[in-house]
């Protein structure tokens, strides 16, 4: 979607005036594509649906650790756990994380199975702004469980300097 | 040839569960952000991260413009026979990349 820049409908003051520096730095500034820079809750609900297909998630037996206040957004450190015996019968088949306002609401889908031994993945994440993170595990049986973690963000990504 | 690390252990026991770590130098360049002129920067990231044990997958990740840059995942498996445990990421403009590593089950 192409339309002229208006700052009123951009995120922040910060990006406005970003923009309008840039413009004043000399480049011809007449079009700037705006995207949506944050997925609202119902972004959310839609991608974890698409995770489980409409099935009902339960809440628990997932836990995700991310510190509940984080300076830098760019590299979270977060880590998921689900309670489970890991074996062929009764297994994890895929853990999802996903975000309530990052401009897209996942983050990362894995698919593990009995081979894992524990059902346990770490990673760093970006946090575009403080809002709560979701993780969803996939069981063997079919059932899906959830557990979030609200994190506060001091710096959000995609803030950073532009290069 | 993105530069890449994988950490796993060199030996282990036939049934432990044993921690493999994976780092690899990427941008992960969102898509989000303007440079200077105001043009968008396009997106660059990984997509997907496969680990295989002697050829058996052991896990796939599809990796989402969140994952922050130099991707870092860790995840366990259960050492199950001597080996190769291979790692492979794959991204946007044809970017491929993978690892290996030994490990001898005593």
């Amino acid at each position: 979607m192409l339309s002229t820049c208006k700052p009123a409908r951009l995120a922040s003051r910060r990006d406005a005036l970003r923009l309008m520096g840039a413009a004043t730095a000399g480049c011809a500034l007449p079009v700037v594509r705006v995207t949506p820079l944050a997925a609202t809750p119902t972004d959310m609900r839609t991608a974890i649906e698409k995770v489980t297909g409409g099935a009902t998630v339960g809440v628990g037996r997932v836990q995700l650790e991310i510190p509940p206040l984080v300076e830098n957004g760019n590299t979270v450190p977060c880590t998921v756990t689900v309670e489970s015996p890991m074996t062929p019968r009764d297994h994890v088949r895929a853990i999802h994380v996903v975000t309530e306002k990052n401009p897209q609401p996942n983050v990362i889908s894995c698919r593990l199975g009995p081979r894992a031994g524990r059902a346990t993945i770490s990673t760093r994440c970006r946090l575009s702004d403080t809002q709560s993170v979701v993780a969803i595990a996939e069981m063997s049986d079919g059932s899906f469980w959830s557990g979030s973690v609200s994190v506060i963000i001091t710096l959000g990504a995609c803030l950073e300097d532009l290069i | 040839m993105a530069r890449a690390l994988i950490n796993v252990p060199p030996k282990a026991k036939r049934g432990e569960v044993i921690t493999i770590r994976s780092l690899i130098s990427h941008p992960m360049e969102t898509g989000f952000r303007y440079s200077t002129t105001g043009a968008q920067l396009p997106r660059d990231i990984i997509t997907t991260f496969v680990a295989t044990y002697n050829g058996e997958e052991i896990l796939r990740a599809d990796l989402f413009p969140a994952m922050s840059a130099n991707p870092f995942i860790t995840f366990t498996t259960v050492a199950t026979e001597s080996g190769t445990i291979e790692l492979a990421w794959r991204g946007d403009n044809g970017f491929a990349a993978s690892e290996q590593a030994q490990i001898i089950v005593e």
